[in-house]
């Protein structure tokens, strides 16, 4: 079962997005409020253009609303310099792009080290980490392949194991499952229910899937960038990987 | 210190992730550092060649020519049709003092001819005086004595290249018959090679005395009083602090010997080897001039290089810049990263620049015979430092503006 408590983890107040483009403004999010919990396992939907994207990024400290307050673990995300806001990026969040956004000509280990080098560990423990989060998600016997020599899931798989490397508090994934087939994006999704499971990590993602939303307890809606439903509901399906009932555990 | 190890290898992986792009800016500061310092010194090498040529002629050496030269420097010419006899030459001898040797001479051009081998070269019609005067020294046989002089000897001293030209290398030159326009002469001595090049031919001339020269070789180059011409007076002064004094009594001497009036302009023109040295460095300063300024352009071509692989290559760097700072890394992680991989291939691209200008400078100085190429740390520096500042800036430049976007612009970045 989800293993949540009743820490806020997010608190998102009152989000405002709005794009200029030149003199035309796009507004992205007009208000949207939420709460997540630690230990959520929670998915995103909404149609295309709904501000799904607009609202992950923000919630991944990578971009900043136009107005309205993020409190992540109590702090006001809004108030941090770029140096702090890296910091958390490094060390609370781990963030899956739907594109994967690997660094190109260089191995899956090389990728997976990025957040352990910024976040200051010497080489060998980094190498172990690396190659530990690799195993938990499945490609330990491909960590010195390059993005180009991956299937679309396996390149999946090296994002979300770069996402998890520092242990982080969340995992964001904006569309994880969006350019990979069904199945593949079904070992995708029981990742991200194995480390709910197991790790407690507080995972959010965005999908278009009904059956892969069907596997959340929660799942916000949104529509032209405001929530239109947010419905606690019971999971009506879990996905197993193959090799779960196994060794695989992901160790600390 | 842990942290800019950690930074150096960074930087050493995306280059080697991106070993074309580091192998194409590389390339474009080699070409560019070793051009520059390759033409650098073979400029320098020449101003060398010229000044040690001169130098190399004698020392405190004034020369008398005929005629006004007008302009110093690219396009000296003679004006007047002045002439210069033995009268001038014995005239500073008797009553210019400060002075050890003056030489008259008479040169043109000759066909040497022995055998079935015919040489076209200088002739020289020089006194016995001439030898020390410039340098010249028997290496075989003796030089001109006065005797020769005194009685039209038909004798010649060759130089040494001329003479292992002339001679197949089982032939004793000394003794030989040679003619000289079709005029037999006995070969009484070989030169030694004169030192510091041989700008002007120096070790292909073939001298006579010039008594002979003026009668025997050229019966018509004569004043309109019929005295036979010379073509040069050097003077030997005995210090190098009398030049300026003995220059000006020989002017004296001279204007008063020609009946000059006060107004009217000289009719010869005094030279010094300072002088000689000074008009053949301005000319071979444009030389220098030209062939940096010819540098210049491939420094361009090879920072124009590096700027477009740099500029190239900014929508990728700028979509890893992206995904580096959505994983954590600081502005100042990218920042030192890129300055460290600017450098890496600066200094990297610098080094083998170095190399191959340096291997360049040989070459050339290996392939001729006279000139030695100058490698001057200047144009090292110079070529270096302008390369490093262009793969610095253009490295950098691009980098420091995606460091300031958020990591969604910089990912988006098209
Ligand atoms: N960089 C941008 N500049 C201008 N407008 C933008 C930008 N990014 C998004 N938008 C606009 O903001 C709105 C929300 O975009 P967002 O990407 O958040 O949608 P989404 O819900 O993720 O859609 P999808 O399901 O297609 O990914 C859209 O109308 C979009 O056109
Ligand atoms: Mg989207």
């Amino acid at each position: 079962m989800e293993a949540r408590d009743d820490h806020v983890l997010i608190d998102v107040r009152n989000v405002v997005k709005i794009y200029r483009m030149g003199e035309v403004e796009v507004p992205a999010l007009r208000g949207v409020s939420l709460q997540i919990h630690r230990g959520e396992l929670l998915s995103i939907m909404g149609p295309s253009g709904s501000g799904k994207s607009t609202l992950m990024n923000i919630l991944g400290c990578l971009d900043q609303p136009t107005a309205g307050e993020y409190y992540l673990d109590g702090v006001n995300v809004g108030q941090l310099d770029d140096n702090a806001l890296a910091v958390i990026r490094n060390r609370r969040i781990g963030f899956v792009f739907q594109n994967f956004n690997l660094l190109p000509r260089t191995t899956a280990l090389q990728n997976v080290e990025l957040p352990l080098i910024y976040a200051g560990l010497g080489l060998r423990e980094r190498r172990e980490r690396a190659i530990a989060a690799l195993e938990a998600v499945g490609l330990g016997d491909r960590i010195h392949h390059r993005p180009t020599e991956l299937s679309g899931g396996q390149q999946q798989r090296v994002a979300i194991a770069r996402a998890l490397v520092t242990h982080p508090s969340i995992i964001l994934a904006d569309e994880p499952t969006g350019n990979l087939d069904t199945k593949s994006g079904k070992e995708i999704v029981a990742i991200f229910q194995r480390l709910n499971r197991q790790e407690g990590i507080t995972v959010v993602f965005v999908t278009h899937d009904p059956d892969v939303a069907a596997c959340t307890r929660r799942i916000i809606r949104l529509r032209d960038g405001l929530v239109e439903s947010d419905e606690p509901r019971e999971a009506d399906c879990v996905y197993l990987e193959p090799e779960e009932a196994g060794a695989l555990g992901f160790s600390t | 210190m842990m942290y800019l190890l950690e930074s150096l290898r960074i930087a050493l992986r995306g280059l080697s992730a991106n070993k074309l792009r580091s192998a194409l800016t590389m390339l474009g500061i080699i070409i560019g550092v070793a051009a520059v310092i390759t033409l650098l010194s073979v400029g320098q090498g020449v101003q060398t060649l010229v000044t040690s040529s001169l130098e190399s002629i004698g020392t405190n050496l004034l020369f008398v020519f005929p005629g006004n030269i007008q302009s110093m420097g690219a396009g000296a010419r003679f004006t007047t049709a002045a002439y210069l006899t033995m009268r001038d030459a014995d005239a500073i001898r008797s009553e210019v003092p400060n002075i050890t040797a003056v030489a008259p001479s008479l040169q043109g051009t000759v066909d040497v001819e022995y055998g079935k081998t015919t040489i076209r070269t200088t002739l020289i019609g020089a006194t016995p005086e001439y030898g020390p005067v410039r340098n010249y020294q028997p290496a075989d046989g003796t030089f001109l004595t006065p005797e020769h002089q005194a009685t039209g000897a038909r004798v010649a001293v060759l130089g040494w290249r001329l003479a292992s030209k002339l001679f197949p290398p089982e032939v004793y030159p000394i003794g030989q018959t040679i003619k000289i326009n079709r005029i037999p002469f006995r070969v009484i001595g070989v030169l030694k090679e004169k030192g510091g090049g041989s700008f002007g031919s120096q070790d292909d001339v073939v001298m006579v005395p010039l008594s002979v020269a003026q009668q025997r070789l050229y019966p018509n180059r004569r004043s309109p009083a019929g005295e036979p011409l010379i073509s040069v007076i050097d003077v030997q002064v005995d210090s190098q602090k009398h030049m300026d004094t003995v220059a000006a009594s020989i002017t004296d001497v001279l204007r008063q010997l020609h009946r000059l009036k006060p107004e009217d302009d000289n009719d010869f023109t005094v030279i010094s080897q300072a002088d000689l040295i000074n008009i053949f460095g301005q000319i071979t300063g444009v030389l220098t001039l030209f062939l940096g300024a010819i540098a210049g352009i491939s420094l361009l071509v090879g920072g124009i290089g590096i700027m477009n692989i740099m500029l190239v290559s900014v929508t990728e760097r700028t979509r890893e810049i992206g995904i580096r700072k959505a994983v954590g890394a600081k502005r100042r992680d990218i920042l030192l990263q890129f300055l460290i991989e600017a450098l890496v291939l600066s200094l990297i691209g610098g080094a083998f620049g170095i190399m191959l200008g340096i291997a360049g400078a040989l070459a050339v100085d290996r392939l001729s015979a006279d000139l030695t190429t100058v490698i001057t740390p200047q144009a090292i520096l110079l070529a270096t430092g302008f390369s490093a500042a262009v793969g610095l800036f253009f490295g950098i430049y691009p980098a420091s503006r995606a460091a300031r976007l958020n990591p969604i612009e910089a990912l988006r970045y098209e």
